[in-house]
């Protein structure tokens, strides 16, 4: 069976403001980013679907020594979806200085940014912003 | 299968180097094959780990190299590549294509040269061990990916972040400790906690002492049928049990303070030995973070789920505790040149074993084990060897 959501699609998906993931038809888990198949019982059977990007915050670190290409302080963390899975992104709008334990168990909404690539990366990329909710 | 010993071993000074990392493997190698009492041409094949190579020296294929600069340019010589565990990886199945009886005798080891890239692409290239698609455009690095443990880890057992930071520096101070007594260790000076907890930030909460060093060096182990080992050394070590395990992306381990790749591969080793955690006198184990070695002794079931803190900040893994983690000094203070840190840790597992280690010898130690960790938790391989 063709892969069904790429990272491509789930990309140029998520540039036009739509989260996608998958639904497995057997079991109903959700396989968020997207896999083969289902991270729970291995079907092929899924359909693609918006997420919600609806979650609480699990961790976080804030990078203060970053790789080759990117710039510090910034804050990556961990989100779990209301739909389960557990997601990485950069959380935004938010004062690196300011991040604290408090931070987990706090209610975001998901977007995106754009990320310009390096001679590595196979082209620009995006990564999850989450937002924290008011 | 039949048993399968170590009959030499080999290791260069950790730290900074002008050689190679062939000219390093070199040294290292023909250290365990003079030991071995064997000539190169004994040698049937040659498993080398490495990780980045290509971008270290612009260097592919290593392993053929290497074994020419030994003069056996025509055995199969093969690179293994499992980030951070690819020595220990390579020497697994050095022990389990003797033990089938496909081979007598392997060659394996691994080297590593990362000091020349400088810590701003020795933190991009390291960080290749994410998710590229899903992860890395968020900017995570390994260090980032080891903060985020220790805020879950404080999260989910009710530790104040401020009291973990201290037992996390406490494991950072024994590392150096050891090290002292290692003259092959890249930092062979005692810290104290205050001085960890004073240090730069890199990953919050981790701090620079939180953080094992880039390095270069290499190690290598020779692997014999346990026949054949009987009439080349006094002190063969041999292998008890084998474990290798495997983790997909960080997002998909979700709780990642339960290592399940470490669970999978140490449960593996323990069941082929016939023992338990409680039967090891002595542990080398992958603290490339002072959090990542108590996630450690908590998967490999030296102690149980969210005691592991306490256990290091108590003296239990000290040289002179319940089970000593890290007598060399660890990845902290001996140094962790990637490719060749899984055999390092061998190196001194049988050092310990053959009682060759002097001041830092764990006296008595008849059973020890590795454990060597890739990527974000992704590769976990763990070898247990008995006198």
């Amino acid at each position: 069976m063709e892969y069904k959501l790429t990272y491509e699609k789930y990309k140029e998906a998520l540039i036009g403001g739509k989260f996608l993931g998958l639904k497995c038809n057997k079991c109903g888990a959700y396989t968020v980013p997207p896999k083969k198949v289902c991270l729970e019982c291995t079907s092929e059977d899924m359909d693609i679907v918006e997420i919600s990007g609806k979650g609480e915050i699990r961790t976080f670190t804030v990078i203060r020594v970053p790789p080759e290409g990117f710039e510090g302080p910034y804050i990556v963390g961990m989100v779990e979806l209301d739909e389960g899975p557990w997601v990485m992104g950069n959380i935004v709008d938010l004062d690196p200085d300011k991040a604290g334990m408090d931070l987990i168990g706090k209610k975001v909404t998901t977007g995106h940014k754009v990320v310009k690539g390096d001679k590595f990366s196979a082209g620009d990329g995006v990564a999850l912003a989450f937002r924290l909710q008011d | 299968m039949r048993e399968v010993a170590v009959v030499g071993v080999g290791m260069t000074n950790f730290g900074i180097s002008e050689k190679t990392q062939i000219e390093m493997f070199s040294e290292a190698a023909m250290e365990a094959i003079t030991e071995s009492n064997i000539e190169p041409r004994d040698i049937q094949a040659l498993f080398l780990g490495n990780v980045l190579g290509d971008f270290e020296e612009g260097q592919m294929n290593m392993a053929p190299m290497c074994a020419a600069d030994i003069g056996i340019p025509n055995i199969p010589a093969t690179r293994f590549e499992g980030a951070c565990a690819s020595a220990t990886v390579a020497l697994r199945d050095a022990y389990m294509w003797v033990a089938s009886g496909f081979y007598d005798m392997v060659l394996a080891g691994g080297t590593e040269k990362a000091m020349v890239m400088g810590t701003p692409m020795a933190t991009r290239t390291f960080a290749m061990g994410s998710d590229s698609r899903y992860e890395s455009f968020a900017g995570i690095t390994f260090p980032g990916a080891f903060g985020m443990a220790a805020h879950l880890y404080s999260k989910k057992y009710g530790i104040p972040l401020e009291k973990l930071k201290e037992q996390m520096a406490i494991v950072s101070v024994k590392n150096h400790k050891n090290g002292v007594l290692n003259p092959k260790a890249q930092f062979r000076k005692e810290i104290t906690v205050e001085k960890v907890l004073s240090g730069i930030v890199i990953a919050d909460p981790l701090q620079l002492l939180d953080c094992c060093p880039f390095s270069d060096g290499a190690a290598a182990l020779v692997f014999a049928s346990a026949d054949k080992a009987k009439d080349l050394t006094k002190k063969p070590i041999y292998i008890a049990g084998t474990g290798q395990g495997s983790a997909g992306p960080l997002y998909t381990q979700k709780d990642f303070t339960v290592v399940k790749s470490r669970e999978v591969s140490s449960k593996r080793a323990y069941k082929q030995a016939g023992i338990g955690p409680k039967d090891i006198d002595v542990c080398e184990l992958h603290d490339c973070f002072t959090i990542a070695e108590i996630l450690a002794i908590e998967a490999m079931g030296f102690f149980e789920y969210g005691k592991g803190s306490q256990a290091s900040e108590d003296g239990e893994t000290a040289l002179d505790g319940k089970i000593p983690i890290n007598p060399s000094g660890g990845l902290k203070a001996k140094g962790h040149p990637i490719g060749a840190t899984g055999a390092a840790q061998a190196y001194e597992i049988v050092k310990q074993l053959r009682e060759e280690c002097g001041e830092r010898q764990v006296k008595g130690a008849k059973i020890g084990m590795t454990d060597t960790l890739g990527g974000d938790l992704a590769t976990v391989c763990n070898i247990i060897f008995r006198r």
